[in-house]
């Protein structure tokens, strides 16, 4: 087989192996539900172009040239997608080197293997940029009905920005490997893919707050101190903008700079790849840790559950990195609350539904990971103690962390507000309390390892779990501001997770 | 003088999934002995063990632990048992002493007791060097030695594996096997599925040969042979005789 055929096989290779892993992600590994998936995506497409349409329907008759103001608005628009292919991107690596279940057999094949891990550094950037094009589809599509074809340059946009993304986190990665080794660098590029997706609006909401006391982003983007700060319409800086609205010059050049920016760190890369998988399939073998002083500890058997279930959730890296980034997001509203003190803002009522839909997003991945996510089932189960009691300890322990990572931050709310501290503190309970009893009624038999994949194996629980949260978030805030209307949306957020509990497996 | 209680009695067993995995079985194992069960792929070897477990629940039947109901009374069957699969599923996060100090306290061992015990234990595995590492680097056989030791950590009265010496090194099989000697030496009874037959023809007291979920033979291995009119051949011989006999009939 000669090289550019061995290469194009391992490209089909990969592809195939991309397709069906989305495949089984979507259906959940079951052929039956193909057409029902099919049609859902297509339905769902549809309808996100009525948000996509309220987001940026006003913006399709932008021509060239652009007022600043309307390029720092689309350039903010590229950067935010760009960071958030960027997390996507880094993760993909990270998976690549750590999960991947054929680096044995490709490395032991007699292949050039600087080839190889060209075609899978080319399919990462592939899968970022297909999953990008994917999702901003509805709103380029309403941008080309609102405004012409020349919209339509801005998938090419989102195409040059995917490649960039995706070299730029192979670069990463691979540079932390060398710099603090494979065993840190997997939370690390974890937390890193985390802050790096949610940092850019969290510091745009967060400057919005410091300057004009809200949560909305495009308060700072489009305000005068933005536009006098930014450089001339003429600037290198505003080449995506342009090149989204339709300026084919700065798209090829933008598209040129992707595709270089991607081939010099294959070409740079590609052969440490290897390497740096050998290390990070290594890696494992040497987790020696300081021996813990104090011995075994005494109590009751409820007691031994819950402490082995902190133990694990404490040492799981991706929990870990999902738990800084609710905290993350609650940044804004944090520093909300803080000046809030100074002026008695209104705005502090926003606190409520943020705090409560993090805790409830929140108790729902820290519930599968202590009920469905249990590596040892046998041994629980054949363990001198009711069912119902390792069950109890499970739940006692997704709920006492909940109240550990929230409750300061309601302690702080009740000096500004008790009543609003005390609905906020119920609405975070019911929340967690909902998203945990679902995870319960759809509990299936799981390693912890499994849990990107949790969403496949229920999508009713799935969107239960979601609506719910959705639900409580906005009672609580109805609550605060308009009681009656609190007391409809609670009864009806009370009838979806009792509805879900009907038809939940559990239940038969 | 009491009469003397046995370890295990199972009687009309009964498990079906899609066809009889487990057939109307009876089994009466004693205490303090070491009894091999062997069979075919499919045979029900680990779906009885799981049932005696209590991880499964069978059709009809009954599971008597040391005169304790297992079925009427799980709880206290279980805290006389100890389970060890053929995968061993032990948490990646921990270290080998911290699976035993949570295997111990689930048990309710006193930490006082458990904790030398675990230690020896896992020193005579040959994990002496590994007992601060996290179990997510270790090979299959260390993983199934930890398994081991967890299992052993809050003394059970009966012991069941399913194939425990799969994936061990031949240093490891030997002191696997010597820990379990040595357990049914000190009046401990001994379960285990294996596929074997050596280890079965040299360690268990009993063996009992299952096919198509029912018992086709039992004894010790001089009783087999006479049972089958075959006095000078190996179990191998004979194992394959029964199945293949069974699978005509």
């Amino acid at each position: 087989m000669s090289s550019t055929t061995a290469l194009t096989w391992f490209a089909r290779h990969e592809l195939r192996l991309a397709w069906r892993e989305w495949l089984a992600m979507m259906t959940g590994g079951r052929r039956k539900r193909r057409p029902a998936v099919a049609v859902g995506l297509v339905a769902f497409a549809a309808i996100m172009h009525l948000p996509a349409w309220a987001v940026v329907g006003r913006f399709s008759d932008l021509v060239l040239p652009l007022d600043k103001s309307s390029l720092i608005v689309i350039t903010s628009t590229i950067v935010m997608a760009w960071t958030l292919m960027l997390s996507q991107a880094i993760e993909s690596v990270t998976r690549v080197f750590y999960a991947r279940a054929d680096l044995d057999l490709i490395m032991s094949s007699p292949v050039n293997l600087a080839n190889v891990f060209s075609v899978r550094i080319a399919a990462i950037a592939l899968a970022v940029t297909a999953m990008a094009l994917l999702f901003s589809t509805p709103f380029i599509d309403v941008l080309v009905i609102g405004g012409g074809a020349r919209w339509l340059s801005a998938f090419g946009v989102v195409a040059a920005i995917g490649l960039s993304a995706a070299a730029v986190a192979i670069a990463v990665t691979i540079v932390l490997f060398r710099l603090i080794g494979p065993a840190r660098t997997r939370l690390i590029a974890q937390v890193l893919a985390a802050i790096i997706g949610a940092g850019f609006i969290i510091a745009l909401q967060i400057a919005a707050i410091m300057s004009y006391g809200t949560l909305s982003r495009f308060a700072v983007v489009t305000s005068e101190a933005a536009a006098a700060y930014a450089p001339d319409t003429d600037s290198i800086l505003w080449w995506p903008a342009r090149a989204a609205i339709g300026d084919i010059e700065a798209l090829l050049l933008l598209l040129a700079l992707g595709l270089l920016l991607l081939g010099a760190v294959m070409a740079l890369f590609s052969g440490r790849f290897a390497d740096t998988a050998i290390d990070a399939a290594a890696q494992g073998t040497s987790t020696r840790r300081r021996p813990r002083t104090g011995g075994f500890r005494p109590g009751s058997r409820q007691q031994v559950l819950r402490r082995k279930e902190f133990a694990l959730l404490a040492r799981d890296p991706w929990l870990i990195s999902q738990t800084l980034m609710q905290l993350f997001y609650l940044l804004p509203p944090a520093v909300l609350l803080w000046r809030s003190f100074a002026d008695s803002s209104l705005a502090i009522i926003l606190i409520t539904p943020v705090v409560v839909m993090a805790a409830g997003q929140l108790a729902g991945g820290l519930a599968w990971l202590t009920i469905s996510g249990e590596d040892a089932p046998d041994l629980v189960a054949t363990a001198p103690l009711p069912p119902a009691r390792v069950i109890r300890a499970k739940i006692e322990v997704v709920l006492i962390a909940i109240a550990v990572i929230f409750m300061p931050m309601v302690a702080v709310l009740a000096l500004a507000s008790p009543w609003q501290a005390a609905v906020t503190t119920g609405g975070v309970a019911i929340a967690a309390a909902s998203a945990t009893a679902i995870q319960l009624w759809f509990r299936v038999q799981a390693k912890r390892s499994q849990f990107r994949r949790r969403q496949t194996s229920s999508r009713l629980a799935t969107f239960a779990e979601a609506f719910s949260s959705i639900g409580w978030a906005s009672t609580s805030a109805l609550a605060l501001a308009l009681p009656i209307a609190g007391i409809v949306s609670g009864l009806i957020t009370a009838g979806l997770v009792a509805a879900t509990w009907k038809f939940s497996p559990q239940r038969e | 003088m009491e009469p003397e209680t046995s370890a295990l009695e199972l009687r009309g067993l009964t498990k079906y999934f899609d066809r009889p995995a487990v057939d109307s079985l009876d089994l009466t194992i004693r205490t303090g002995e070491f009894y091999a069960l062997v069979g075919p792929n499919g045979a029900g070897k680990t779906t009885t063990l799981r049932m005696v477990a209590g991880l499964l629940r069978p059709d009809a039947g009954s599971v008597t632990v040391f005169g304790i109901d297992a079925l009427a009374d799980p709880v206290a069957a279980k805290q006389l048992m100890a389970w060890v699969p053929d995968e061993p599923m032990i948490y990646d996060k921990l270290t080998p002493l911290e699976y035993l100090e949570f295997v111990a306290g689930l048990w309710g061992i006193e930490p006082a007791i458990a904790e030398p015990m675990a230690h020896d234990l896992l020193v005579s595995l040959g994990l002496e060097a590994h007992l601060h590492e996290r179990c997510e680097g270790f090979s299959k056989g260390m993983r199934q030695k930890v398994a081991l030791a967890g299992a052993l950590v809050h003394d059970p009265r009966l012991i069941i594996l399913d194939e425990p010496l799969t994936g061990l090194d031949a240093v490891s099989a030997r002191h696997v096997k010597g820990l379990l000697g040595g357990r049914v030496r000190a009046g401990c009874t001994v379960i285990m599925t294996t596929h074997i037959l050596e280890v079965a023809e040299r360690m268990a007291d009993r063996i009992g040969v299952i096919a198509s979920g029912r018992l086709v033979a039992e004894g010790t291995l001089a009783e087999l042979r006479q049972q089958n009119g075959r006095t000078d051949t190996s179990l191998e011989d004979l194992f394959i005789a029964l199945v293949n006999f069974e699978a005509a009939a």
